[in-house]
């Protein structure tokens, strides 16, 4: 017999269909430790070069059209000399209810199976709706042909597409990687995978450990039991896009309270 | 659609109508002149006609496609668009253009099924604008998109790749409403249009001859054609009206179905479509004042009372457009939330405020003018208040994009945007592909309805016994 007083929410929930999929064979999330985090950049130029992400010069960087699927936003407090400085690591949230995903008039971006918002390049036609649409604004557009002057084209990276002008990219959380992974796994008699067994390349390459990746369908994986903690926080989670990405608070040395 | 059986002719003979505008000049046109006053515009072509042409068609190409194919070359990043703000001037244009088709054949139809007996005289050339300014919308969807030549995979259409459309995307509405309107105005406009091509066929020779007799389908006026004219073109105004409120209303939906403060507005389809009914009223107003003066004989079709009335309802539109507004910064001051907030504040005291302010005074204060009829029947007045209505309506689409979007969520993603001079000089390109559809227009399909406006005039009766 169903509960008549199931909240609407409940109910939302229970109907809802993300993606194509009814439910997903992984859902792959990263949580964040900014108490961890030093704001060193190495997952900036991790994810750069595993990417293919062009390095846009110095006019175009002037002009706002820095390709960044990785960023480091940093916050100003207070006034000099009592400044204090914030920074945060901000990536696709790989939203479960992803704005992009509905706008997208060509299904260029949608939920796989994996519960990764994915773009397609091949199908993008260019609308930029799905970067207007996106709060968190990690959606880069190119709005030129990029090209490696010799011999930087020797160091692409063969797993991912170079993008052409007129596409939309964003971070994949290196799908390249998962998919490796998952074949790998497949090939030994379909065995499940391990946890920290898939790592994106801003994971790989944190010096201090801050991010975590993994599947929080799996109730034992790191990532499933890092967000049970009390500083556990999703960005701008008011809008209801349901992010996978789980933001642990730093503590402040001197108040206790939570930035 | 008893009603509707009668003829046009037989509603305008009995209709309680308190004006019959062209038939209350003192010396009215006769039949006779109204044929040969409408078929004179389309055969008589002077050399200022020339001119004007070939400086539009080499202005259009200089302005808008070479620097359109220059971009095209190059990428986006000839125009001004950055992170964050992916949208600029080639949106706000579209919307823009959008908008002023919304009167021509909403306001024609309306009337028709009104029977406002004062819309005949100026309804076709109206339809005309709705036609081309949809057409120039149309242009900007390929000028904005990243990748054009793949645009036509928004169109749900069998392919190999076993792939539909996205039906959930308010973009995919869009262009489900655009075509369909699209489609719908010209059906209107040609259906209206028939008998007078049959007219014209009648009163000229050589390739016109030919041209206006593949155009007018073999019409013989007999009483069965008039019939099912009447009907069909009954049955179409009435389509056309809730088409005309949809499409306006979806296209705000690219806006408002976003989280986007400033665009995150429940308001923006009404908004949006009284917003098009004003700048759509605007243009018939200048496009009228220009009909007047580029014909012959054409001040005896359109007169100051025809001024009058879209000044009336000018007015009205501008007390509505100006209400909603309020309402949408209330609301949004009302929410209290940081985001709505900065762009608040962005948009009336940023970079742009001159702008917003610009679009207050033209789009707010100076349409209360009209509330004096001297000013309504004032010609010149009212050209200035529908060009300076549109250029406020021009501004408001660039506002409501270029000061929402720099100032999202997350203030480090904050930006700013200035469109680049390819934008400008597109924007500019824009109009002379609207210009040029209208020069070509005025040539080939009568710019007035004749049959309709005879049926305003008295009848003829032999020599000496009026």
């Amino acid at each position: 017999m169903e509960n008549p007083h199931k909240s609407l929410k409940a109910k939302w929930e229970e109907n809802r269909r993300p993606g194509y999929y009814q439910e997903y064979e992984n859902h792959w999330g990263m949580v964040i430790d900014l108490d961890r985090c030093t704001g060193c950049g190495a997952c900036v130029t991790a994810c750069q070069a595993e990417n293919n992400l062009p390095i846009v010069g110095e006019e175009n960087f002037r002009e706002g059209r820095e390709m960044k699927w990785l960023r480091i936003e940093r916050y100003w407090e207070g006034e000099y000399p009592d400044v204090k400085l914030r920074f945060i690591p901000m990536l696709c949230q790989h939203c479960d209810q992803a704005p992009c995903e509905t706008v997208c008039p060509v299904y260029a971006t949608y939920h796989n199976q994996d519960g990764l918002n994915i773009q397609t390049y091949n199908r993008c036609i260019g609308t930029r709706s799905c970067a207007v649409y996106c709060p968190y604004e990690v959606r880069y557009f190119n709005w030129e042909t990029h090209v490696w002057d010799e011999p930087l084209e020797q160091q692409l990276n063969p797993d991912v597409t170079v993008r052409e002008k007129g596409v939309m990219e964003k971070c994949t959380f290196c799908v390249q990687r998962i998919r490796k992974v998952k074949d790998r796994a497949r090939d030994e008699d379909n065995r499940p995978l391990l946890d920290g067994e898939v790592q994106p390349a801003c994971v790989q390459s944190c010096p201090t450990e801050a991010l975590t990746f993994g599947d929080f369908n799996d109730p034992e994986s790191a990532v499933s039991k890092k967000k049970h903690n009390d500083r556990a926080y999703k960005v701008l989670e008011d809008l209801n896009t349901s992010p996978s990405i789980v933001y642990l608070s730093r503590v402040e040395p001197e108040d206790e309270s939570h930035g | 659609m008893a009603e509707a059986g009668k003829s046009l002719a037989y509603h305008a003979r009995h209709e309680k109508s308190w004006v019959t505008a062209t038939a209350e000049q003192d010396n009215p046109p006769t039949f006779a002149e109204v044929n040969e006053d409408v078929v004179r515009s389309i055969v008589e072509t002077g050399p200022g006609y020339w001119w004007i042409l070939g400086v539009t068609v080499v202005l259009t190409f200089l302005c808008f496609f070479v620097p359109w194919f220059y971009q095209l070359e190059v990428g986006l990043q000839a125009s001004g668009m950055n992170h964050p703000v992916v949208w600029g001037t080639y949106l706000a244009n579209f919307i823009f253009f959008i908008g002023l088709s919304h009167s021509g054949t909403l306001l024609s139809a309306v009337l028709h099924i009104t029977n406002s007996s004062w819309r005949k005289a100026i309804y076709r050339s109206a339809e005309a604008m709705t036609l081309f300014s949809l057409m120039t919308a149309a242009m900007f969807v390929m000028v904005h998109v990243g990748r054009v030549w793949f645009v036509h995979w928004s169109t749900p259409y069998p392919n190999q790749m076993g792939l539909w459309p996205n039906f959930r995307s308010p973009l995919m509405f869009d262009v489900m409403a655009i075509t369909t309107y699209l489609t719908a105005s010209w059906v209107f406009i040609y259906m209206g249009s028939i008998p007078d091509f049959a007219a014209v066929r009648d009163r000229t020779s050589g390739w016109r001859k030919k041209f206006f007799t593949i155009w007018a389908m073999g019409w013989r006026g007999t009483h069965r054609e008039w019939h099912h004219l009447s009907q069909a073109y009954t049955f179409f105004a009435v389509f056309v009206i809730p088409l005309a409120v949809s499409v306006h209303s979806i296209v705000s939906w690219d806006f408002a179905m976003s989280i986007v403060p400033g665009l995150h507005q429940t308001i923006f389809a009404p908004y949006f479509v009284c917003g098009a009914i004003y700048s759509g009223t605007a243009g018939i107003v200048t496009l009228m004042w220009v009909l007047r003066r580029a014909f012959k004989n054409f001040d005896r079709y359109i007169l100051p009372i025809h001024f009058d009335n879209l000044g009336k309802l000018l007015l009205v539109l501008s007390l509505i457009w100006t209400y909603i507004n309020i309402c949408e910064i209330f609301t949004g001051w009302y929410s209290g939330s940081s985001g709505e907030m900065e762009m608040l504040k962005f948009r009336m005291f940023g970079f742009y405020a001159p702008l917003y302010w610009e679009m207050i005074a033209f789009c707010a204060f100076l349409p209360l003018l009209l509330i004096s009829k001297k000013i309504r029947r004032n010609l010149t007045a009212m050209l200035w208040i529908s060009i300076a209505i549109n250029i406020g309506m021009l501004t408001e689409r660039f506002i409501i994009v270029a000061t929402s979007l720099p100032r999202q969520y997350l203030p480090d993603a904050w930006g700013f945007y200035f469109p680049s001079t390819v934008e400008f000089l597109i924007t500019f390109g824009s109009f002379g592909i609207f210009l040029t559809l209208f020069l070509l227009f005025v040539k080939f399909v009568p710019s007035i309805s004749i049959y309709e406006v005879k049926e305003t005039l008295p009848e003829p009766r032999p020599k000496g016994e009026n």
